[in-house]
């Protein structure tokens, strides 16, 4: 019972949290929302069991990926967007998205409703940091240096991109030619 | 008692769908950035209640790798923006269209 509440409570929170990211114009707003879904996704990984990737979860993306997102939003001081004048299709084509997918998603929760229940067996060590660890360094292992070495390109890349260039090697084609007639 | 893997299902599905339509509604570089940060959280969730109910801890490690991706992602897509602001003094993404035909 217990467990059913405390689904409902953070999954709730969850889903309002979100909504609330995608209305919010201004991103400061938008991005407190987001750390707060990430706060109730990480008690919904403590409630499956799951204290490894809780912690992670609140230490990456609450921790790490959501400040560079706020430092860059102050760095570059962004104010509210501008009122929607996008493209007309654009609403059609979001709202026919959601309505799909919302579709699949009710599909599947009555299909997996209708399929034999797997049971939890209470005595499973899955969630465990030990398991984790075991599985991550044997079984896992190429894919976890591969994880490594694209962090590594990440980072290359991310240098190269912001690094200020004193002279710009791109330049547009059209100005160039109206300087030489 | 604990709720069945269904529920968690159709909450991940919901968060999924908050994100893809984000996507496509937000104008702002940053916003669609947290959008589809969203979408990756609604397919972490899915992996974790698999790998409970199923008992198997491959669904914890693709979670990791996932977090991974998003950690570079975060990365290089910010300083994409960084740069694009340098460039154009905005994050709009109506403002980078010197591609289109």
């Amino acid at each position: 019972m217990a467990g059913t509440v405390l689904f409902f409570l953070f999954a709730g929170f969850a889903i309002a949290c979100a909504v609330s990211m995608v209305y919010h114009r201004n991103p400061l707003y938008s991005a407190i929302s987001l750390i707060g879904v990430f706060l109730a996704l990480a008690a919904l990984y403590l409630t499956l069991a799951a204290p490894f990737i809780a912690i992670t979860q609140i230490l990456v993306y609450a921790g790490a990926i959501m400040v560079l997102v706020i430092f860059v939003i102050m760095l570059l001081n962004l104010d509210e967007d501008k009122p929607l004048n996008r493209l007309k299709y654009l609403y059609a084509v979001g709202g026919g998205l959601g309505v799909a997918l919302l579709a699949q998603t009710f599909f599947i929760f009555y299909a997996v409703l209708k399929a034999p229940k797997a049971e939890v067996d209470p005595n499973t060590t899955v969630g465990k940091t030990m398991s984790i660890g075991r599985a991550m360094y044997t079984e896992y292992l190429l894919p976890v240096e591969i994880v490594g070495v694209m962090l590594l390109m990440a980072i290359i890349g991310a240098v190269i991109l912001v690094r200020k260039m004193e002279h710009p090697h791109l330049e547009l084609v059209g100005e160039d030619e109206d300087e030489k007639e | 008692m604990q709720p069945g893997l269904e529920s968690y299902l159709a909450l991940s599905g919901i968060l999924f769908t908050i994100g893809a339509v984000g996507v496509v509604y937000k104008r702002n570089a940053i916003g669609m950035f947290m959008c589809i940060e969203l979408m990756l959280n609604a397919v972490n969730l899915t992996f974790v209640a698999f790998s409970r109910y199923y008992g198997d801890v491959s669904g914890q490690l693709f979670v990791f790798m996932v977090m991974s991706v998003a950690a570079a992602e975060a990365a290089v897509g910010l300083g994409i923006i960084i740069a694009f602001f340098r460039n154009r003094l905005s994050v709009d993404v109506d403002d980078a269209s010197i591609l289109k035909f």
